[in-house]
């Protein structure tokens, strides 16, 4: 893992909750802006699991556990994609809601991620 | 095409029972990954604790596909699923900082789902009042129809 990128990430997901979270109070229901937004940020996943793929041949190992850090990649991986059909099948202002919950939920997640591969307290 | 569909327009369709049907969707998947990551790792540090962590995935997962249905059947799923999570976050929360030595492994509800946001203890509460909600309005629906 790539702390930068991370970070970066992290920051997306944070910049996209709002971005949702503006919409939503606008009334909107999803349109490009926040759906680009999830799609986006599917997309950084995507890239970071070549990183987590990677990194271990070129000396970057986690310091924490592999496979818990992978059941958390995958679960990443899968909720956008649940997340945006669910929108899809009822375009109202709560499905604007449901992407801002989404990319809340992804930037916590990228933050556990990061704390298994680098901060062990054990 | 045609827009209409069959399903009741007071449960699938609408609102913020759309929202809660996602979080509950994220805590599901997020609860039983754990869980199943726990099991396989080290069932025998705390089989209890992690064998319960395993039924709530499970019943977060019934929780989340009954409050996507409609119907009164599915209604009353959801509420039994939701019922059994709310007691649980309560029982286990409480037992976990009364008497720690019972639980010396964290699950989804130790200290009433601090580990996730406290969102355990929330979500049940906000799906018996959506499901509360839900069964008013469509009382409300009936009396008017009939």
């Amino acid at each position: 893992m790539i702390e930068w990128f991370a970070w970066a990430q992290m920051g997306i997901a944070a910049v996209a909750t709002l971005l949702c979270l503006a919409f939503f109070t606008m009334r909107k229901g999803p349109n490009d802006y926040t759906l680009g937004a999830v799609v986006l940020i599917e997309l950084l996943l995507v890239v970071q699991a070549v990183i987590a793929i990677v990194a271990p041949f070129v000396g970057n190992k986690p310091t924490g556990d592999g496979l818990e850090f992978a059941l958390y990649l995958i679960c990443a991986l899968v909720i956008p994609i649940i997340a945006v059909f669910w929108a899809l099948s009822d375009r109202t202002k709560w499905s604007t809601l449901i992407l801002a919950v989404t990319c809340f939920s992804i930037g916590i997640m990228v933050f556990r991620m990061l704390q298994i591969w680098t901060v062990q307290v054990v | 095409m045609s827009e209409v569909s069959g399903d009741s327009p007071a449960t699938r369709g609408s609102g913020f029972g759309r929202v809660l049907v996602l979080i509950y969707a994220i805590l599901a998947l997020a609860a039983t990954a754990r869980s199943v990551y726990q099991i396989i790792k080290s069932f025998d540090d705390a089989p209890v604790a992690y064998l319960l962590s395993a039924v709530a995935g499970v019943v977060y997962i019934v929780a989340a596909i009954a409050l996507a249905k409609s119907g009164e059947r599915a209604r009353k799923v959801a509420f039994a699923a939701i019922v059994f999570e709310l007691i649980g976050v309560l029982v286990v929360g409480t037992l976990s900082l009364t008497m720690s030595d019972l639980f010396p492994h964290d699950t989804v509800w130790s200290g009433f789902g601090r580990g996730y946001g406290f969102v355990p203890l929330i979500l049940p509460i906000l799906g018996l009042w959506w499901l509360a909600r839900e069964r008013k309005s469509q009382r409300t629906t009936e009396a008017v129809s009939s």
